[in-house]
Parts: C-alpha cells; sequence; structure tokens
C-alpha cells in the first residue's frame, strides 16, 4: 500500500493540474493573472508542470497599479525573461492620467480604480472568457464559500447567490457570450502549502518575503516601506528594522512585520508558529467589515 | 522537533475531507469553531474577533468563526458550502461544511461528493429526528466510506449514556438499510470540548476516541480505487513533431511503462511508452496523480476518450439508469435533453424515465412525474453518444456524471450510476456490493484464468501448475476440473478467488472480476491481450501476467 500514497502536497499539486488543464480544453481564451505574488509563483510553476514539455498555452496578465514594490517589477521582468512568457502588463492610465494614487485616495477608492477597473479593461482587452486567480480559501472568511469556478456576468460581477454547485471534480465550464469565469486552482492550499511547496519545488520569489534590513516607518504595530515615491505621514521619522512581508501588493498599502527569517527554512518555521493570518497586513481588507466581498461582487478577485 | 524535521514531516502528511451534516440548531458551526480552535487552527485575529464578540452563557460563540457571508451572518445561518482548513502534526483535513436545512440537500451532496468522512451532528435532546436520517441517507447515497455519528449536546442531558445508547440504537436500526461500511458514534458537547479534541473526564463511560482522535485515525488507505485504471484524456499535448501525449489525471488504478491499454470508445489498442512529468519520467502513476502518457502507436485520439487495461474495461454505454440529485428551480422531467457531463466527456442526453423518486427521510420509493429541486429520484437516461463509465458504487470517479440545461447552462442535477449489468450476470445476493470489501480481505481481485488451444489433459495439468505458483505466492487461487462450467467460475471468481479453467469456454462477464485468457500453442487466432504459456513449466509467467494487471495490488 506505501508504494500507493500521496502526501497533501502531492494531492494538492495533482488537483492544481487537473484544473488548469481543464480550462485550457474547455475555454476559447485564458488568461492567467500574474501578481508577481508567491501564489502567483506558485500557479505559474503548476502551469508550467501541466503542459510540459509544451509551452505555457495562455498569456500572463499583470494589471500593475504603478505602485508596487521595485523589487516586484525587476523579478517580473526576469520571471518572463526565465521562462519565455507571453506577459502583458495593463494599467488603468486613464485613471493614473487624472491622479489617482494611494496618498491622495482612500484605499478602498484607490484599488478599486487601479485594480478592480484595472482588470476588467484588461480582460475586456484581451477578450478572455477565463482567469486563473491565485486567491486561496483560507485568505479571508467571504472566500470560504467560493467556487474553483467562479462565474461572473458580462460586468465582471460575482454573485453570491447565483454560483453552480460543484461536485466531484466536475466542472461545469459552459458559458453564454460575454460571461466570464474566475478559476482558482488553488483554493485548497493554505499558506503553509504554499510555503511548503515552494521550498519542495524550489520555487523563486520575491526577495521581499524574507527578512532584511529594511528603511520603514512605524504604522501601529507594523511598518510601511520608505521608498522615494512614498509620502510619510508629517512628523514621523523611518528607521532601519529587520522586517519582511507576508503578502506584496501596492507598497504604500502594504504592511511588514519585524522578523529574523532570513531564510526560506525560516520563514517556514515562522509560519508554523505563526498567530496572525496573513491578510491583517493589507490595509485594503481592513477599511470596512466584509470589504472584501465587497470588492469581489464588484469584479475585483 | 527542531525544523528540519518538522518541515520534512508536514511534507509527507495526508489529508483527509470531511464534511458535516447538521441543522442550525445542532450546533455545527460551534462544533467546527471548536475544532479550529482547539486544534490550534486560528490566528490571533481570528481569535480576537471571537473575543471581541463575547460570551454567551460563559462561552465563546464559535459559530461566529464559520458563519461567513454579510448577509448570512445578518440571518444568523449558513446558507452554502463553505471550506476549511487546519491541520494537526498527523494530518492535514479539508472541512465541507454544508447546512442541514430541508431545502439544502444539494449543497450537501456537493460537499460530499469529495468527501472521504461525514459527521452526522445529532442534538442529544432531540434524538434521531428525520434530518439526521436524511443526512445519512445523503452520505450513503454520495457513496463516502465513513460515516460518524456525532451526538451533540451531551453537557445538556447530563452526560448521560442511557441518552447516547438510546440514539446509537435507534440510528444503527435506520443505518443497517444504508450499508456504510464504517459508522461510529461519539458523545460530545462541542460548547464545552467535552470528546471534540481530547478525551472528556465528564463522560468515563465513553471508552471510544475523541471525535478529532477518529479523525487523525480513520484509515483511508482502502477508500481509493487502485484496481481498475481509468484515465480520461483531458487534452492531447503536441507542442512539436516529436511528441504526442495524453495529459489527465488518473480516475482510479495503477499504470506502468510497458503496460498495454485499449483507448475507448474506438477500441484501438497500444502500449504505454512514456509517462512524462516535467520532474522526469515516471515508471508507475496511479490515482490521482496528474500525468501526460504516450503510447507506441499513432492513434486518433482525443479529449473525452478514456484509456483503461484491455483486460479490465468500463462500460461503453449510452442507456444509463442512475440515482440523481435535483439542484435546479426547474424541475427535471421526462422527455427533456440535457447535457451529461461525465469525466471529461460530455454529450447530451434526454431523461426517458423517472421510475421512482425517493423520501430521504423514510426511504419510501413514490411515483412521481417529476423531480423537484433538492429531491432524489431513479432515472434512466439515453446519452445520444456512448459513455465510458462503472458503476458509482465500484468508482466514484468514473460512476459520477452531472447534469447542465443547455439553455441556462447550469448545472441542474447530479448523478451516481447504477450497475444493472453486473446483478444479472451474478448468483450474489447482494449485487457485487460486497466486492471491494472481500477484496480488501483477501487482498485479490476475484479473476478467471481461462485456458484454450491444446489437449485437454494439458490443459488440466497447465491449471494445476498454475494453481500451485499462485498458491505458493500467498494468493487464494483453485483450479478446477474439466467438467466446471462458466458459471461455476463466474461465481467462485465473484467471491475474490483465482479461479483456473481448463475447459476453455467463454466465462460470462462479472462485475468485480478480470479474466486472463491463456493459450497453450501459439497456432490460434489469439487476441492481442492472450498469453501463451506452454505448459505447466511456464505457470509463473501467469503469475506475472496477474501482478502486471493489479489483481494482488489490494
Amino acid at each position: 500500500m506505501s508504494d500507493y500514497q500521496l502526501s497533501n502536497l502531492d494531492l494538492l499539486e495533482a488537483e492544481a493540474i487537473h484544473i488548469i488543464r481543464e480550462v485550457v480544453a474547455e475555454f476559447e481564451r485564458p488568461v492567467m493573472l500574474y501578481s508577481i505574488g508567491k501564489d502567483s509563483s506558485v500557479m505559474l510553476h503548476l502551469a508550467r508542470k501541466a503542459f510540459y514539455p509544451g509551452p505555457l498555452p495562455f498569456p500572463l496578465q499583470h494589471v500593475d497599479t504603478t505602485y508596487k514594490f521595485p523589487e516586484m517589477y525587476d523579478f517580473r521582468a526576469k520571471v518572463a525573461a526565465q521562462f519565455g512568457l507571453d506577459l502583458r502588463v495593463h494599467v488603468n492610465t486613464k485613471a493614473k492620467a487624472e491622479g489617482m494614487n494611494p496618498y491622495d485616495h482612500d484605499s478602498y477608492t484607490y484599488t478599486t480604480v487601479m485594480k478592480t477597473h484595472g482588470l476588467l479593461q484588461a480582460l475586456a482587452a484581451g477578450q478572455f472568457d477565463a482567469a486563473f486567480g491565485g486567491a486561496r480559501r483560507d485568505e479571508e472568511r467571504s472566500r470560504a464559500k467560493e467556487r474553483i469556478y467562479s462565474f461572473r456576468d458580462s460586468h465582471g460581477q460575482w454573485d453570491p447567490k447565483n454560483q453552480r454547485p460543484e461536485l466531484w471534480n466536475l466542472y461545469n465550464g459552459r458559458l453564454h457570450p460575454g460571461e466570464s469565469i474566475r478559476v482558482f486552482p488553488l483554493s485548497n492550499w493554505t499558506e503553509l502549502d504554499i510555503w511548503m511547496y515552494i521550498r519542495r519545488e524550489a520555487i523563486e520569489v520575491v526577495p521581499l518575503y524574507f527578512a532584511a534590513e529594511r528603511e520603514v516607518y512605524a504604522h501601529g504595530d507594523q511598518w510601511l516601506p520608505v521608498y522615494p515615491d512614498t509620502r510619510m505621514p508629517a512628523g514621523v521619522r523611518s528607521e532601519r528594522r529587520m522586517v519582511r512581508y507576508r503578502t506584496l501588493g501596492c507598497h504604500p498599502l502594504t504592511c511588514a512585520v519585524e522578523s529574523d527569517a532570513a531564510t526560506l527554512d525560516a520563514v517556514i518555521g515562522e509560519m508554523m508558529t505563526a498567530r496572525a493570518s496573513e491578510r491583517t497586513t493589507r490595509l485594503i481588507d481592513k477599511d470596512r467589515d466584509g470589504s472584501m466581498e465587497q470588492k469581489k461582487q464588484e469584479g475585483y478577485f | 522537533m527542531d525544523l528540519d524535521t518538522l518541515v520534512e514531516h508536514y511534507g509527507q502528511v495526508d489529508m483527509l475531507r470531511f464534511t458535516t451534516a447538521g441543522s442550525v440548531d445542532d450546533g455545527k458551526s460551534t462544533l467546527i469553531g471548536r475544532l479550529l480552535h482547539d486544534a490550534k487552527g486560528l490566528f490571533d485575529d481570528q481569535l480576537a474577533t471571537l473575543e471581541d464578540a463575547g460570551l454567551q452563557g460563559g462561552d465563546l460563540q464559535f459559530a461566529l468563526l464559520t458563519d461567513g457571508l454579510r448577509s448570512e451572518r445578518e440571518q444568523g445561518i449558513t446558507i452554502d458550502v463553505a471550506y476549511r482548513y487546519f491541520s494537526t502534526p498527523d494530518r492535514r483535513f479539508i472541512i465541507a461544511d454544508t447546512p442541514g436545512h430541508e431545502q439544502y440537500t444539494r449543497n450537501m451532496a456537493t460537499g460530499a461528493s469529495t468527501a472521504n468522512v461525514a459527521i452526522v451532528l445529532i442534538d442529544a435532546r432531540h434524538g434521531v429526528l428525520t434530518q439526521s436520517k436524511r443526512h445519512g441517507f445523503i452520505a450513503s447515497l454520495l457513496g463516502i466510506p465513513h460515516v460518524i455519528v456525532a451526538i451533540n449536546k451531551m453537557d445538556l442531558v447530563d452526560y448521560d449514556q442511557a441518552v447516547f445508547e438510546q440514539i446509537r440504537s435507534d440510528y444503527e436500526g435506520f443505518a443497517t438499510r444504508l450499508g456504510f461500511g464504517d459508522l461510529s458514534f461519539i458523545p460530545v458537547s462541542a460548547l464545552k470540548g467535552d470528546n471534540v479534541v481530547d478525551r472528556s473526564e465528564r463522560m468515563p463511560w465513553y471508552d471510544g476516541q475523541s471525535l478529532l482522535r477518529k479523525l487523525e485515525t480513520v484509515y483511508t488507505g482502502g477508500d481509493r480505487n487502485l484496481i481498475d485504471f481509468r484515465f480520461p484524456v483531458q487534452l492531447v499535448q503536441r507542442p512539436s513533431h516529436d511528441f504526442r501525449g495524453y495529459a489527465g489525471q488518473i480516475q482510479s488504478g495503477v499504470v506502468r511503462v510497458g503496460d498495454p491499454v485499449m483507448v475507448l470508445p474506438s477500441g484501438k489498442t497500444s502500449t504505454v511508452t512514456r509517462i512524462v512529468t516535467m520532474d522526469g519520467d515516471l515508471d508507475q502513476a496511479f490515482a490521482p496523480q496528474s500525468v501526460t502518457l504516450c503510447l507506441a502507436d499513432e492513434i486518433d485520439i482525443d479529449r473525452g476518450d478514456m484509456l483503461a487495461h484491455p483486460g479490465n474495461l468500463p462500460q461503453v454505454r449510452r442507456d444509463l439508469e442512475a440515482m440523481v440529485v435535483w439542484m435546479s428551480e426547474e424541475p427535471m422531467r421526462p422527455g427533456r435533453t440535457y447535457v451529461i457531463k461525465h469525466t471529461t466527456r460530455s454529450v447530451r442526453g434526454r431523461v426517458t424515465q423517472l421510475r421512482y423518486r425517493i423520501d430521504p427521510n423514510t426511504l419510501h420509493r413514490q411515483d412521481a412525474a417529476d423531480l423537484k429541486l433538492n429531491e432524489i429520484g431513479r432515472v434512466d437516461l439515453q446519452a445520444f453518444r456512448p459513455l465510458l463509465v462503472d458503476p458509482y458504487a465500484r468508482n466514484r470517479a468514473t460512476g459520477a456524471f452531472i447534469l447542465i440545461d443547455p439553455m441556462t447552462n447550469r448545472t441542474v442535477g447530479a448523478g451516481m450510476i447504477i450497475d444493472r449489468k453486473g446483478r444479472a450476470a451474478s448468483k450474489q445476493s447482494d449485487g457485487g456490493q460486497g466486492a471491494d470489501a472481500r477484496e480488501r480481505i483477501l487482498g485479490q481481485r476475484g479473476s478467471v484464468v481461462r485456458l484454450v488451444d491444446g489437449p485437454a489433459d494439458q490443459r488440466l495439468e497447465t491449471a494445476q501448475a498454475i494453481e500451485a505458483a499462485l498458491l505458493e505466492h500467498g494468493h487464494l487461487a483453485i483450479a478446477l476440473g474439466l467438467d466446471a462450467t462458466p458459471a461455476d467460475a463466474a461465481l467462485l471468481a465473484s467471491a475474490g478467488l483465482v479461479v483456473v479453467l481448463p475447459t476453455g469456454a467463454a466465462v460470462p462477464q462479472v462485475a468485480a472480476a478480470h479474466t486472463l485468457t491463456v493459450a497453450l500453442t501459439d497456432d490460434g487466432e489469439h487476441s492481442d491481450d492472450t498469453l501463451v504459456v506452454h505448459g505447466p513449466m511456464e505457470a509463473a509467467s501467469v503469475l506475472r501476467a496477474l501482478e502486471a494487471h493489479g489483481i494482488f495490488r489490494v
């Protein structure tokens, strides 16, 4: 019997590959949303496995707010070159030109315009009918009920009361013209699974996940980074601290936590004893109660 | 444990998927909240939410952790399937949390479809209600191998053993009709934490495991079908002229390089030359791995075709009989056409007959003209193109399908295929239901080795040599005489024996059995999967052939 045992990670990998292949088989124009973060890195790795020895049969799409960490832009360029990816970048240039930024606008308005609207623009421009996303059900309470195939109407909106039941591994991918789906191959992964898999498969991730001495300023009991375009509140001083990031997004909205975990194993060790879920470092989730759910209904992931 | 050991260990742990069924008042959300909390599956910020909400009657309100969407929180009920995750050092768990209201059979079936274990909650104060029976019935219908009845709120009946025993006895009486392989009962108080994670001191009369311990130790190795190799093709990979592979997830069974395979429905045969993954080629692969197979011959194969071993094939069928759970406001009516999605194959088909509706509370059959939302019925379907199926009881992956309304594109039904052929061919009383259990006990799968060609006395002698070779290797085998009938062989094979039949007669197909044809001469017109054995001295090659077919891998 023991010859035929599969570990948790083996099962998650097999399931994700199955999902990715189903979408490619049944949809006309799939695209993989690529956020540069660790979940995207894992999803990209799984997609490469799904079609090996062939190339990825779909492009990658990054929705860029232009306020990502500089290290993320470096990483994006490196990965695209390394794997020969068709990586497309979309910016909501109109909003950007009109002065949308995370300092003069509240985080809810900013993310709605630059991320949600930007995403919908990119999907419409590419006429994509299926978009892979790296979201996991363990991230946030409202995501626990998200399907693997998440249906969106012709406006990209999600209706929690109008989703299709998913039984066994039989996914119903039939659409009417204009409708689309978001697909979450990592639905059943937890944050720890992601890190364990990164370790097992030696997947490269943005170095910001590992602790280093960085220029930061205090924001409550967490730390916000200082970059040339950072606007620090008046009277606040920056300092150098050993910090790392548990999630990556727009640098003015992403907090670092103090940590000595400078290596992958140290990060996993910290994870195994972690006492805070990762989204606590995202300012956008805290705007209001149930905010993630609200964003999803409007078309965000 | 140092970090390396810990990390290494986590990389090896297996996964258990379980579903929970109970009504709002049975304390299901409290139980899950308690499991997450006591198994340290919660983060500090979640704990803070819990603590902010304050105490109710002196206890934390665990239900708040799992009641998800905003509108639902306002209504104070959970109304959908929600998935939760936690792990202990022994296992990683996925909970499909489904509500138990009357009208949500659909959600429960959804959660149950991927589960190994169902937890059915019963309120100790109320005993076995019709809905507790409904939950058991749906668990049985969806083929969940293990059912745990958690008798909750024991704190409200003074931890009284008599209450527990009465409920257990009532439920067992009902459950015999459902035929669960593994049914257990645990007295708990989700609110107070009794027997949830640790054994309770307040119920010394209970000597079983706590709920979590039970979940950690349920043996699921036998749940997977590793016997019948089934590989529905998802995609044909043709990145260059020198590579052609078939990508898919092995739904059951084992495949090795060199195995003969048949492509269905075309019936063409070939041999597996490579099992490709990005981590390097494999010598063998098994369910549920996702791989890419390469074959020796250029055969026309498309998505929706299925690869299987020539000696162990699914049924190629257009007419199906199935239990169907209806999931749409628009009722199912005989005569209507739907899309049947089965493995990677989607075909149109018509509902030809609704034999009866089943009342999940009483298990009584009722005549019905249609099947409404959340109703369950036995249905005949006519597929317009053939499907490659196994009975659901034998193979969840190739026995399941969904029905899609071609106009609205909604998923409207879920079906589980019932075997009809197996019953007719067998003298067994249970229609083959016990076959899996027999296979587990015997460690082998019933088979017939049929000897053809050559003189009768040589066939008999060879049959006896094959029997001896198999027995010597610890496999239960019997060589029959020249007066044995094919029906005798089929019956013994259905009991799990390897039967060596020297008469050359064709053997009726038995659902649970494999047939190997062995020719004693090279001359005859043999099919590709016939094994040639030149007399008793080559008996061991039959053993190897049976091994290659997975007969002893149970």
